[in-house]
């Protein structure tokens, strides 16, 4: 049978939220279901400019008082109104490790499990191409690392509702005793077992469409991205390969031209744009990292998306395991009050084989069960608010995050032409070069 | 000045004609070989018809090389395709090698009708004329090719024994140290634009997978199908504009530059072929220094060499000479293909994306609010 968005199963006294309850989010301070209702000009980001401006190679002891060695951000922070009245006031600034920002992003992962939280820049590298080192330390990696965590806080501090967060503020602003406040939040405790129940396994009986064609769609995503990351990696390696071996014609007209005597001007000057053409890729595939990281971004966006889906599985899985538990409860109760073995019980045959219960021991039974129940009924009624307001929330995330991600990938595709053009046109200029100088031999 | 050979003219001033083509599978009881099909136009007097049309194998070709040494030994005989190529492991009968062949033996052919003494050799007049049969027969009857090859081995021998010509011309010995370093080079360039093709036909085969992978996307994504089938279709143009420029590489530059490295091994052999002429003459003249007797017989001997080695040395000097704006005329059209071959591929690849950004920013601009763009 084909269910409508979320409607609960077995939920017979299912009740409209009389209030909206806060059961979305377990951040602190927060408005319930209610993201639509934040505007934009709420955003941190219109009040405050966020720059990730520096990297630093630190040395420090671990946490098993091992020496290594780290890179340490400088992240700025600039009150917005501050500039436009001309005065340049210095910013606010404080050092934060890669490590701070994934304890970061956890800690929102696990208390808007209904965003979809903006991914972090790659722990490693990846999808790289020979040129290019996978070396953490590398200072290509490190500046686009340091790009990649500026936009990460843009992204945050741009979404309408987890920009509001304390702990987010914290990060940005309070140098120290930030790890101490988050983990002081429990958060690590809700961390663990919902990765658990993230990798379980599990049926849900009557999935969601919407949330089946979305997790779908993030399976699909992630797939062409890869793919996409791949093939680029090869097609960059060989590019390499075509301009560098051109520089080799540099040397050796220049050696050539020492024997020849009408030829030998041509011939060296020829040279020297080879060297210059074999010179220029480097920038150019230095530009087009920055493409690919613009796709790696949404790639990581699609295990977002896909945490999302889940968490939306999982809430419908507990919803119909308690409806489940419910009516089984309920029909125990009916059965013992009406003396009516309809199931199969352990109970009831121990009864017949050992003789029947006493009426008073029936009785404290159906206290026991009506109880049960009332308590089943009450948190039924919350897990199906809880439920609708998840969907609620979790939809709207969803549509802005559509928006954003088309209006990002088209540009990304255009600033993709954009290099290109920018490639041939650089090749058109030297080979035109070349070919003057040849012409002159 | 010197560089305005007249070569451009040539085609008006020409009276001969040839092309190589054709390539046939023969298959006998002993041995599979191909024939090429070689038809000649001509408006000279000494050939009986205007046009001929014959088929010759490469065996044929080895032939006519080796006849054109002995008759002008110091005369700079053009390069043959190699027997067999030992890199690459190319099959011996696979389309690319057989086309290589083709375009190879049929540069050598016009290079002698160009060369102003070979063209009137007579076994190349017999090459381009007679029948297959006929060719045999006449083959036969020539000095034993062995015993030829034996001579000139032992000579060349003889002259590295020798320890170097004492007496040899600075014109040649500077002939020398540039075909030493010429040599080292075009080597090289021979080399690394090999390299350069083989990069080129990795990218492309790159390329060629990347395209489809936008189209791909598309699948699932509605709002980007324009974006980017824009930009599948521009890899794709692009992948197309790569295959061109590759093919100007195999068609123009490659076959030049390797046909520059058999040059400088048949240059060196010439070379070398002088100084052992030169080298004969010496020997009698140390003989005549030596020897009081036989007087007048040196002295005839000598004389002949002597006349024997001046038309060496000027046949070699002109022929050098010719060679070697040959080679800077080749060298330069080559080149300046190769950067044209270039450009008109960076041309096409930027007219593609500059289309496909037009676009794209043109949606843009209908389409959405504005947002400042960098």
């Amino acid at each position: 049978m084909e269910r409508p968005e979320a409607e609960p199963l077995g939920a017979s006294d299912s009740c409209q939220a009389g209030e909206a309850e806060p059961g979305t989010g377990l951040a602190e301070e927060e408005p319930g279901g209610g993201a639509a209702g934040t505007m934009m000009e709420d955003c941190l980001s219109k009040k405050i400019e966020i720059t990730v401006s520096e990297a630093e190679k630190r040395t420090g002891r671990n946490a098993m008082n091992m020496q290594e060695t780290y890179t340490a951000y400088l992240i700025e922070t600039r009150a917005v109104e501050s500039q436009t009245e001309g005065q340049c006031s210095p910013p606010d600034s404080l050092w934060r490790r890669y490590s701070e920002f994934e304890l970061l992003r956890n800690y929102l992962l696990v208390n808007y499990p209904h965003i979809v939280v903006p991914p972090l820049p790659e722990k490693r590298a990846e999808f790289v191409w020979h040129k290019l080192s996978a070396d953490n330390m590398d200072p290509d990696f490190v500046e686009r690392r340091r790009i990649g965590l500026e936009n990460f806080l843009i992204r945050v501090a741009s979404h309408p509702i987890i920009c509001q967060n304390k702990i987010f503020y914290s990060f940005l602003t309070q140098e120290g005793g930030w790890k101490e406040m988050v983990n002081e939040t429990g958060f690590q405790l809700k961390a663990d077992s919902r990765l658990k129940a993230l990798n379980a396994t599990f049926r849900v009986k009557n999935p969601d469409k919407r949330f089946t064609e979305l997790k779908h769609y993030s399976d699909e995503l992630q797939s062409v991205i890869s793919h996409l990351l791949r093939v680029r990696a090869r097609v960059a390696d060989r590019l390499y390969g075509v301009y560098k071996v051109h520089g080799n014609y540099g040397r050796v007209f220049s050696e050539w031209s020492a024997i020849e005597k009408e030829m030998g001007d041509g011939l060296q000057s020829a040279g020297h744009h080879m060297d210059v053409y074999a010179a220029s890729i480097d920038d150019i595939l230095e530009e087009e990292e920055h493409y690919a990281d613009q796709l790696k971004e949404y790639l990581f966006y699609a295990e977002a998306l896909r945490a999302v889906c889940r968490k939306h599985e999982l809430m419908q899985y507990d919803l119909e395991m308690a409806a489940q538990d419910l009516a089984s409860k309920k029909q125990q109760c009916e059965e013992l009050a009406t003396g009516t073995l309809r199931t199969f019980s352990l109970k009831g045959m121990t009864s017949k084989l050992f003789g029947q219960e006493t009426p008073e021991q029936r009785e404290g039974k159906i206290k026991v069960l009506e109880e049960q129940i009332h308590e089943g009924e009450e948190q039924l009624k919350s897990k199906n608010v809880e439920g609708r307001e998840f969907v609620k929330s979790a939809w709207t995330d969803i549509e802005r995050f559509k928006e954003q991600k088309n209006q990002d990938l088209k540009e990304a595709l255009i600033n993709y032409a954009v290099m290109q053009i920018s490639m041939c046109k650089k090749g058109i200029q030297v080979w035109t070069n070349a070919k003057e100088c040849f012409s002159k031999m | 000045m010197i560089n305005q050979y007249k070569f451009e003219d040539e085609p008006e001033l020409r009276d001969l004609f040839i092309t190589v083509d054709d390539p046939e599978s023969h298959i006998t009881a002993i041995e599979t070989f191909i024939t090429y099909r070689v038809v000649t136009k001509t408006s000279r007097g000494e050939f009986d018809s205007s046009e001929y049309e014959v088929r010759r194998r490469y065996q044929d070709f080895l032939w006519l090389k080796s006849r054109l040494e002995e008759a002008h030994p110091t005369l700079i005989i053009p390069p043959l395709p190699e027997k067999f190529i030992m890199k690459g492991m190319v099959e011996r009968f696979s389309d690319e090698f057989i086309e290589t062949r083709r375009k190879a033996l049929h540069k050598f052919l016009n290079r002698i009708a160009e060369h102003p003494t070979l063209t009137f050799n007579e076994d190349f007049k017999i090459f381009l004329t007679a029948q297959t049969w006929e060719l045999s027969s006449h083959k036969k009857q020539g000095p034993g090719l062995f015993s030829r090859m034996g001579q000139t081995v032992r000579a060349v021998a003889s002259s590295v024994r020798g320890g170097g010509v004492k007496n040899r011309p600075d014109m040649f010995t500077d002939i020398n140290d540039y075909m030493e370093t010429f040599n080292q080079k075009i080597n090289l360039l021979d080399k690394i634009s090999q390299r350069i093709y083989k990069e080129e036909r990795g990218y492309y085969c790159e390329m060629k997978e990347y395209g489809p992978i936008h189209t791909l996307w598309c699948a699932s994504e509605e709002d980007l199908v324009d974006s980017l089938k824009g930009v599948a279709s521009c890899i794709d143009k692009c992948c197309k504009a790569t295959e061109n420029r590759m093919a100007g590489l195999s068609e123009n530059l490659l076959p030049v530059l390797h046909e520059y490295v058999l040059y400088s091994e048949i240059l060196t052999g010439v070379l070398k072929r002088r100084d052992q002429i030169q080298a004969e003459l010496d020997s009698k003249v140390d003989a005549l220094s030596n020897k009081k007797a036989e007087k007048d017989l040196l002295t005839e001997e000598i004389g002949n060499l002597e006349d024997k080695v001046e038309c060496a040395n000027n046949a070699l000097k002109a022929d050098w000479d010719r060679w070697k704006q040959n080679m800077q005329h080749d060298m330069k059209t080559a080149f300046l293909n190769v950067a044209e071959n270039n450009i008109h591929y960076y041309e096409q690849c930027l007219a593609t994306w500059e289309s496909f950004l037009t676009s794209q920013t043109v949606d843009l601009h209908l389409g959405e609010d504005s947002e400042d763009k960098p």
